[in-house]
């Protein structure tokens, strides 16, 4: 048996990843063309920033996917994780500017417990990942209902909001540009950065193969775990841009993680893990929000936003299947 | 394995997303014109003509206390009710699920701390929103000896019969709120209703609108009788105005969805000249929608919830207020008392519905109060005011 230490990998690496982020590349392409059309005013600086500004939450998602998915895994929880952040800042916070920042932290460590709750019980206790995040989805809606009375409570302080709602102004060229647009840029290039890096490579290894990985000495469970907690933390950063641009909502993450799952497949990652890279995810996700603007211009109702996502699941699932069985 | 996982993921897309059951003529459609569709089943020409003209009906009863004021009152006989108190005073709740119910109820708790004297025990039952608990609650309320029922229905038709099976039991039942399709409650309480509510915002986002401009139309939900009727009235007055009312949209009272359906709207159309909707709650976040796209706020209307009555004073907006004031759950105490005393009550207890306008806003602005507080509770002079509400 070959021994699978990480400096040998990226020799392997290119030659199994038939899932690169050409093929969404030219998606995003056809799709800002058809834009263009439609609404050339869409892509003057400003509303293409507010665009990118607002989509930042769902990209990061996608990227926390990424890292869950492309290992082997689910996380389901993150669409209930975002909520339960949004109207957990809102109760504490409770409008005063002062309790901002200890919250934040708050949030962020909430979103590594959970993520960490989810890794621990997946790869010790050995429940499909499928379910661990389907059981934390519904612990997580069941709790804030009860936590709440079922109805929000508290307000989320200015300074909070900040993050997702305000911007740079009078950026030259660009115009405004978003502070979420920032951490969006900032975390991934940290998100590809880390791909690169040993612990990017030791991940793919474990989706692709985890029992080769495991015979080679990686420690599946503690890089599987890690995943998870990648995760979480996307899911809180995302809370905090989300909350912060449209307020305290009890459907704040409501479908998130269809979404966020739906634009990692886009993104030419394969379900099952060991396949793609976290810029396509990303890319994806963006190409799936730019997908629902163009419906939007052509006054598409927005119900069918969801058979959209179900439609793109399957043919991304089949589309990547007949490729992984002919190669 | 992946394919598998996939279509899980498909059918627990289809009930987690909680998308609105398609917009209801979204567009403007050329077959109906202003693009306001096929008027309400639940529409009745009589109500609207009839609540319309309560708008301008002066009330009878004390004017500092508009929760025991009555209009146009037609009162009913209820000696046979007559009972030695203190009473057992029971509820069923509808649901506690949204501010205007939180706050209402409260205001009900200290209502009943108010009269603590002639009340020693009320029971309070939540039914979370769902039709069969609320059955399953009202018939466990008729066993544990309630000297009188009040109900906040869930839903009109499905709580109906429920609501008859307890005037069976023969203990006064009164219904507040939502109504049933009975008439066997002692007294129906609640404001002038869903269509002056829906005419006096519609009113006022067309006249203050320029002319031809597109109207944005915001619903929470269908299918419930008081919200079904604030539209169906809102149809009406725009239709008559000849408004180009572009979207019809449910928004479930969320502001996440609120903002990106309003965003949306505005990059389709470049702009929109009013906004409309069926309660307030999202009141704030359609404001925001505007503000974060760099557009004016068009004259719009919204409810008397404190964080859309302090941004419409900052911010100098043309709006205005019409209520459903939720002074209206004190009054079902009051009635429930006055009944069980054999005194005459009015049925239907109709309560006068204020609008907050321009001109009596500062009068409505509580800086103490949270921001999702409703300024019409009535509930200055009660009890634990104002920690019990904060």
């Amino acid at each position: 048996m070959q021994t699978v230490q990480p400096r040998s990998l990226p020799l392997r690496l290119p030659r199994v990843r038939p899932g690169g982020v050409l093929p969404i590349l030219a998606i995003l392409a056809v799709l800002l063309v058809l834009v263009g059309i439609r609404q050339p005013d869409f892509l003057a600086p400003q509303s293409l920033m507010s665009f990118l500004g607002r989509s930042a939450p769902i990209i990061l998602l996608a990227a926390g996917q990424y890292f869950v998915i492309v290992s082997g895994e689910f996380d389901l929880s993150v669409g209930s994780l975002v909520t339960a952040q949004v109207v957990v800042a809102a109760r504490l916070i409770d409008s005063d500017p002062a309790r901002t920042w200890p919250v934040v932290l708050l949030l962020l460590a909430f979103g590594v417990l959970v993520g960490l709750v989810n890794g621990l019980i997946t790869t010790r206790l050995r429940v499909p990942s499928f379910i661990t995040t389907l059981g934390m989805f519904l612990i997580l809606v069941g709790a804030v209902y009860l936590w709440s009375d079922g109805a929000p409570k508290g307000g989320l302080s200015e300074e909070f909001r900040r993050f997702g709602r305000r911007a740079f102004e009078d950026v030259p060229l660009l115009g405004r540009v978003p502070y979420a647009l920032l951490v969006l840029v900032v975390l991934a290039v940290a998100a590809v950065l880390l791909m690169r890096s040993d612990f990017g490579r030791t991940l793919v290894a474990v989706g692709d193969n985890p029992r080769t990985a495991e015979l080679s000495g990686v420690r599946v469970w503690r890089t599987r775990t890690f995943a998870f907690i990648l995760s979480g933390l996307a899911a809180a950063v995302a809370a905090i841009l989300l909350g912060g641009y449209s307020g305290v909502s009890f459907q704040a993450g409501a479908g998130l993680e269809f979404g966020a799952i739906t634009a990692v497949v886009l993104g030419g990652v394969a379900l099952g893990g060991g396949r793609g890279a976290v810029v396509g995810a990303m890319l994806g996700a963006l190409t799936l929000e730019l997908l629902f603007a163009l419906m939007n211009f052509y006054g598409v109702s927005g119900a069918l936003r969801s058979t959209v996502q179900g439609a793109i699941i399957l043919l991304a699932v089949a589309v990547s299947a007949t490729r992984s069985s002919s190669r | 394995m992946a394919a598998i996982a996939a279509v899980t993921l498909l059918s627990l897309a289809a009930c987690a997303t909680d998308e609105p059951a398609a917009s209801p003529s979204g567009s403007a459609s050329a077959a109906t014109g202003s693009g306001t569709g096929d008027q309400s089943k639940f529409f009745v020409q009589a109500d609207y003509d009839a609540e319309l003209a309560l708008l301008d009906a002066a009330p009878t009863g004390p004017a500092d206390k508009p929760w025991e004021q009555v209009l146009n009152p037609t009162m009913v006989d209820t000696a046979k009710f007559k009972k030695n108190g203190p009473h057992k005073i029971c509820f069923s709740n509808a649901a506690l699920n949204n501010p205007w119910r939180q706050v209402g109820f409260k205001t009900m708790q200290a209502e009943v701390e108010a009269q603590k004297s002639r009340i020693k025990e009320f029971v309070h039952v939540d039914a979370e929103g769902k039709d069969q608990k609320q059955i399953a609650d009202i018939n466990d309320l008729l066993g544990k000896g309630c000297d009188a029922l009040i109900v906040s229905p869930n839903t009109t038709a499905t709580l109906t019969p429920a609501v008859e099976a307890a005037c069976k039991a023969g203990l006064p039942v009164v219904v507040f709120d939502r109504g049933v399709n009975t008439k066997c409650p002692v007294t129906f309480i609640n404001p002038i209703g869903g269509y002056g509510f829906g005419h006096v915002g519609a009113e006022f986002v067309s006249q203050k609108m320029k002319p031809g401009g597109k109207v944005l139309a915001l619903r929470i939900l269908p299918g419930v009788d008081v919200l079904e009727t604030r539209w169906s009235a809102a149809k009406v007055a725009f239709d008559k105005a000849k408004v180009d009312v572009v979207g019809v949209e449910f928004t479930d009272g969320d502001p996440a969805k609120t903002k990106k359906i309003v965003d949306d709207y505005i990059q389709r159309y470049g702009t929109i000249d009013g906004v409309w909707m069926d309660a307030g709650a999202v009141a704030v976040a359609a404001v925001e929608a505007f503000q974060d796209a760099g557009k004016p706020v068009p004259p719009m209307n919204g409810e008397d919830q404190l964080d859309f009555l302090k941004i419409w004073k900052d911010k100098k907006l043309t709006a205005i207020a019409p209520t459903y004031p939720t002074y209206q759950w004190r009054t079902p105490i009051i009635a429930a008392l006055r009944i069980l005393d054999g005194q005459q009550v009015s049925n239907p207890w109709k309560l006068p519905q204020p609008t907050v306008t321009q001109d009596n806003l500062d009068q409505y602005i509580d800086a103490g109060m949270p921001p999702l507080h409703y300024a019409m509770c009535g509930c200055t002079d009660l009890p634990g005011y104002p920690q019990r509400w904060k």
